[in-house]
């Protein structure tokens, strides 16, 4: 009946915990074979020019590249790791971190290693006062913006400078129904749009210890108000039409003014000429309180299980070396490297972008993404709740009070 | 009377495909039983809560939305199982020209992945620049957006579950109709009877063995229906309201919210549901089942 293992492994939940993941041969005399996972084909082109370094100081050991697509990568991960056959090395995010560290499926990190990093990104790998990710990348999120829209309404183009009331202003004037034509996206965007202007506002979504939501303070209310006005006033589409077409291919069509999207798309954008002439990049514009970019960055965790951890580590740590980072810049590829005086490779693959103007301008404003234990859970009561506000059916402070108590309650629990 | 060696020679013949179905389905079902008693952790970590989850999910709104929207996704397939009959009795005509090339084309979303269907149709459905809106432009007609409004969703999915089972159903009617003795359409003929006299006289009711079975089969899909909802409705969607069936509610407890307790009891209620479904449509057909 051995061919009837990989269908059981999907059927269900019990056989799912007892695992069905094969492990890898032990090796002969000093050699040893690593897996490394990520979930991007953006950043295979970059891995495995890392990988081919990394071997040529370490003859000895062969690291084996692979990609599943973001989809999959967490049950797939989840179920491998319940198992005991995670990859030896794998990405991690901030928002996983901590539920893979208390399972105790990822081992610690040593502080010494992440000197030199962004804290913002690097505080977001930290759980029970010890680290468990070494950060290799910073998604920035940005202002992405169609100059020919801009031109044909005759407004000045989007600056460092911009606030809440100049893009308000701007969405206004490139708006045109007879072109079906709107101003900005709308988008329900946690880490680049609505939790950056909860914080601009001076609100939070989580409280420092974490134990509380921050959806019911008025200034947080303000900030997704932002949004759900936009939508009414309409100079941005309505809630639908984002579940349709993905945000990024509607802003490619032409008939939007102003995206709020990840600086790591310049390398798609890039890839269309034609697109690549018609739009430009500003960083995040200021809200009424402060100026707060979120910043992400993955991680590199190594498994506690690991046949090898003395190489799963020191290939973690090779590829947030200097030398990585400027071979993952210098790529030109989805992502840019967290290591500072590494970008130089990145800006220089998208002349035209103004991105290093939007990465000098993020970086010191950057504020970690917030998380708890099990941020999914509370993640997904927001995701919903929000999607009855966005499509306007009820008012976006009444959901807010009702995310923050059934937050709370999700909270309280972990 | 049978011996002794006869009977060990039954068991042992039927032993691989018992076996398999003990391991890779008695004792998963088993153990989801178990878990539905428990509150876990992501990786282990099993706490015995007793009944306090089935009690969670009684009070729960999302549970009876879903568990609505389920069933009325399985009343809505149901409804197109005459469809099938119709297309059967279509490619049954005797002399039809091009009859393979028919039954293929019917046949085809059979053999068609499940992602490669929702994908087509999430265009074709697309509100701005799908082909059904645009077609309704044509009319003067403004489309919805069919996957963005929760009010239209689950009749959506519900038109690509049916036009995904019209054929597989076509394929047993078929075999149905070719089952049923011709001296009775010539006897029927004799009497004076008309195509359509004879459709509703003698082909109805001589298939109503084929159409229980595939009442029974179509309810049970039905009722599991997850694919399609996952792949054309997004998490984040407002549609999401309107079309989470209890599958989707079962993925999304257990796998986004990674709460595989909870996420088991649903897996439970739902077996109990289609337990006693099918139960009752077993009751049912002593009234409209016509045996031979």
């Amino acid at each position: 009946m051995r061919f009837r293992l990989p269908l059981a492994c999907l059927t269900g939940l019990a056989v799912m915990t007892a695992g069905c993941g094969s492990s890898s041969e032990p090796e002969a005399s000093g050699k040893a074979t690593i897996s490394y996972a990520i979930w991007d084909k953006n950043d295979q082109a970059s891995a495995e020019k890392i990988i081919a370094a990394f071997q040529q100081t370490n003859p000895n050991v062969t690291v084996k590249l692979e990609i599943t697509p973001w989809d999959q990568y967490w049950t797939k991960l989840q179920t491998a790791a319940s198992g005991g056959a995670a990859p030896d090395v794998f990405w991690m995010n901030s928002l996983n971190v901590r539920m893979y560290a208390k399972g105790g499926i990822i081992t610690p990190i040593e502080e010494s290693k992440v000197q030199g990093l962004s804290p913002a990104v690097v505080d977001g790998y930290r759980y029970d006062g010890k680290l468990y990710g070494l950060p290799h990348n910073v998604s920035i999120p940005a202002l992405w913006y169609d100059k020919k829209l801009f031109d044909a309404a005759g407004v000045a183009y989007p600056t460092a400078d911009w606030t809440w009331d100049d893009v308000k202003a701007a969405a206004k004037k490139l708006t045109d129904p007879a072109k079906k034509q709107f101003g900005i996206l709308a988008h329900m965007w946690d880490q680049g749009a609505f939790y950056p202007t909860m914080l601009q506002a001076g609100g939070h979504v989580l409280s420092e210890d974490g134990k509380k939501s921050g959806f019911d303070d008025p200034a947080s209310i303000q900030g997704l108000e932002y949004w759900t006005d936009m939508i009414e006033e309409k100079v941005a589409p309505v809630a639908e039409v984002y579940t349709d077409t993905d945000p990024i291919q509607l802003f490619q069509s032409g008939r939007y003014g102003m995206f709020y999207g990840g600086a790591w798309l310049a390398s798609t954008f890039w890839a269309n000429p034609e697109i690549r002439e018609r739009i430009d990049v500003a960083p995040l514009p200021k809200g009424p309180a402060k100026e707060a970019v979120i910043l992400l960055g993955l991680a590199n965790a190594v498994s506690a299980k690991t046949k090898h951890p003395k190489e799963s580590a020191a290939f973690a740590e090779f590829v947030a070396s200097e030398q990585a980072q400027k071979i993952l810049s210098d790529s030109g590829g989805g992502s840019l490297s967290l290591r500072d005086g590494t970008q130089e490779g990145w800006f220089k693959a998208f002349p035209t972008f103004h991105l290093k103007e939007t990465y000098d301008a993020s970086m010191p404003n950057g504020v970690p993404y917030p998380v708890s234990l099990n941020t999914a859970q509370w993640q997904d009561v927001q995701n919903k709740l929000l999607a009855e506000a966005w499509a306007g059916k009820r008012p976006v402070a009444d959901v807010a009070k009702e995310i923050a108590a059934q937050m709370n309650e999700i909270l309280a629990k972990e | 009377m049978h011996s002794k060696r006869e009977w060990a020679w039954g068991y042992l013949l039927i032993a691989p495909m018992a076996l398999g179905l003990a391991v890779f389905y008695l004792w998963p079902i088993v153990q989801t039983l178990y878990l539905s008693m428990t509150e876990s952790g992501v990786f282990g970590g099993y706490t015995w809560v007793g009944t306090a989850n089935f009690a969670d999910l009684f009070t729960d709104e999302e549970m009876y939305g879903a568990l609505a929207n389920t069933l009325l996704y399985a009343v809505l397939v149901l409804a197109g199982v005459p469809l099938s009959i119709v297309v059967a009795a279509l490619l049954n005509v005797p002399g039809l020209r091009g009859l393979s090339l028919y039954r293929t084309l019917y046949f085809l979303p059979v053999v068609t992945m499940p992602a490669a269907v929702a994908l087509t149709w999430s265009y074709l459905f697309n509100g701005d620049f799908g082909a059904i809106n645009h077609v309704l432009g044509t009319v003067g007609i403004d489309g919805p957006y069919w996957l963005g409004d929760p009010d239209f969703a689950i009749y959506a999915i519900a038109v690509v579950g049916i036009w995904s089972s019209i054929g597989y159903n076509a394929v047993l009617f078929l075999a149905g109709l070719q089952g049923i003795p011709r001296h009775y359409y010539e006897a029927a003929e004799i009497d004076g009877a008309g195509r359509l006299r004879q459709f509703f006289r003698i082909t109805l009711p001589l298939l109503t063995p084929t159409t229980f079975f595939v009442m029974v089969i179509t309810m049970i899909n039905a009722l599991q229906v997850f694919d399609l909802v996952y792949l054309m409705i997004d998490l984040k969607s407002p549609a999401l309201e309107g079309s989470r069936t209890i599958v989707y509610l079962f993925y999304e407890t257990g796998f986004v919210q990674n709460q595989r307790g909870l996420a088991a009891t649903i897996a439970v209620i739902l077996l109990g549901l289609i337990l006693v479904l099918t139960a009752f449509q077993f009751r049912l057909q002593k009234k409209w089942v016509h045996y031979e």
